[in-house]
């Protein structure tokens, strides 16, 4: 174990992240599998193939741009913790990113790494409690959970969560931010396929529409 | 052979053992943060502030993924949706690969499944439509973080404002999605003008909790101003839908 106390931090996330992304990767992949042993049934092919065919080219296109936009924001281990979790721009991400914002840490900086991983790490296991408590008592909180006073709130959760993280970061970079809240305005109100579902598409548009922004206004002596 | 069915306990073992490692590893990973952290002498009141406002924050969009779960066991029982909302799914995308799969096989969404390989076709669209993440993310993340970690690097000022940018880039696009249907307006119909309602709510919430953080110097109103501004603006949702339809 001599070599262990050799590898950074940052390092030593890497290789146990992987380690667990692929075990992870493994089981997960290995249940449709198992539950067709169990029960003795095949997937019906044709069908599959329609619905892998309207589902995965959209599904992995974003994915595989959510992998490039998260991971700088996420910090290693809130990333290898986030991709397995889920539910990242809901709730992962607005978690790390106003928690390194009070601890006034980056996530680049072992601090923001930290800082990242621990907000994620309890977020995650948070919700992985709620929902067991959920599942436990599904038969007395589904008309609760369902019923139609309530939508509106759970309908407008993303309103609501990025309302309040927009003026942390709209106060601290008020010149900045002009130029992509104008752009995304214009966008989505003129751009009717622009909706909840495309939003993912849209968010990689922004960060590298801002950084080049930023550039210029950094290399012309504006920020 | 066994009997299949959409609710089958066998289903709910293997995924409370799935379930099981994905919590396994939230918690290696909390712990090596958390030693860490006293390693590098990170103030302990920073650390409590973190865990306590991200454990409160969490609460009310993990019940929002509780809805989820209760929409989509109808046709699919409890135990799947259970694991596809706990491990890397979201409501957004589970819900439309469940339902493209279901289309494919020319079933309604309200329907519960009782043909164990209509259940596993199903299975396997909303797995492999998700994987991409999960299969990437253990060969990509370092190779991305270094590129990141050089910018920081060279320049710190501009480090500092790279990442300004990137968060700011991310929120704007949100806002933009916020005003996706206030178009809709001009045809009569108000409804696109309630996420902006709710927006400007939590928005004015989070602006007075950081005006009186700072004016009366409480602490913990810093630490919890996200969560109350996002509670805030789901109450007040409720009103604006009736409202404005």
């Amino acid at each position: 174990m001599n070599d262990k106390k050799n590898l950074s931090y940052l390092d030593s996330v890497h290789r146990d992240g992987r380690v667990w992304g692929i075990i992870l990767c493994v089981l997960l992949l290995a249940f449709p599998l198992v539950v067709g042993l169990v029960f003795n049934a095949i997937p019906e092919w044709s069908a599959l193939a329609k619905g892998l065919f309207a589902t995965l080219p959209m599904y992995w296109a974003v994915g595989i741009i959510e992998i490039f936009t998260y991971v700088p924001m996420l910090g290693a281990g809130g990333t290898y913790l986030s991709f397995v979790t889920g539910n990242i721009s809901n709730l992962k991400l607005p978690c790390a990113v106003d928690a390194m914002e009070r601890a006034e840490v980056k996530p680049s900086s072992e601090e923001g790494e930290i800082i990242s991983t621990i907000a994620i790490a309890v977020s995650s296991i948070v919700t992985t409690f709620i929902i067991i408590l959920g599942v436990i008592l599904i038969i007395p909180i589904t008309p609760v959970l369902e019923s139609p006073v309530l939508k509106p709130a759970f309908d407008m959760i993303l309103p609501a969560l990025f309302g309040g993280l927009a003026v942390v970061f709209i106060s601290k970079n008020a010149k900045l931010s002009i130029a992509p809240i104008i752009l995304m305005l214009v966008l989505f109100i003129c751009v009717p396929a622009l909706n909840a579902s495309t939003v993912g598409i849209m968010v990689p548009v922004g960060v590298l529409f801002t950084v080049g922004v930023a550039r210029f206004m950094y290399k012309k002596g504006m920020l | 052979m066994m009997e299949f069915s959409v609710n089958h306990p066998i289903l709910f073992v293997m995924v409370g053992i799935l379930i099981a490692v994905v919590l396994a590893q939230s918690i290696y990973f909390l712990v090596r943060a958390l030693k860490r952290a006293k390693e590098k002498g990170i103030d302990q009141k920073t650390i409590k502030a973190t865990i306590s406002s991200a454990a409160i924050f969490t609460i009310a969009p993990a019940i929002a993924i509780l809805v989820g779960v209760v929409a989509l066991s109808k046709s699919l029982g409890v135990a799947l949706p259970w694991l596809r909302l706990s491990v890397i799914g979201s409501i957004t995308y589970e819900t439309v690969a469940a339902n493209n799969a279901l289309t494919a096989l020319g079933l309604g969404a309200g329907q519960t499944i009782t043909d164990p390989s209509v259940f596993v076709t199903v299975l396997w669209v909303m797995t492999l439509g998700i994987s991409i993440g999960i299969i990437l993310v253990p060969f990509v993340t370092k190779k991305i973080q270094g590129g990141m970690n050089k910018i920081g690097m060279k320049d710190k000022k501009w480090g500092e404002i790279f990442n300004n940018a990137m968060f700011l880039g991310m929120i704007s696009a949100f806002l933009g999605y916020v005003f996706c249907d206030v178009g809709l307006v001009l045809k009569g119909d108000t409804s696109g003008l309630v996420p902006v309602c709710v927006m400007a709510v939590s928005a004015v919430v989070m602006a007075i909790c950081g005006i009186c953080a700072k004016k009366f110097k409480i602490r913990w109103l810093t630490d919890y101003a996200l969560p109350l501004s996002l509670i805030s603006g789901m109450a007040m949702a409720i009103p604006f839908t009736n409202w404005l339809g």
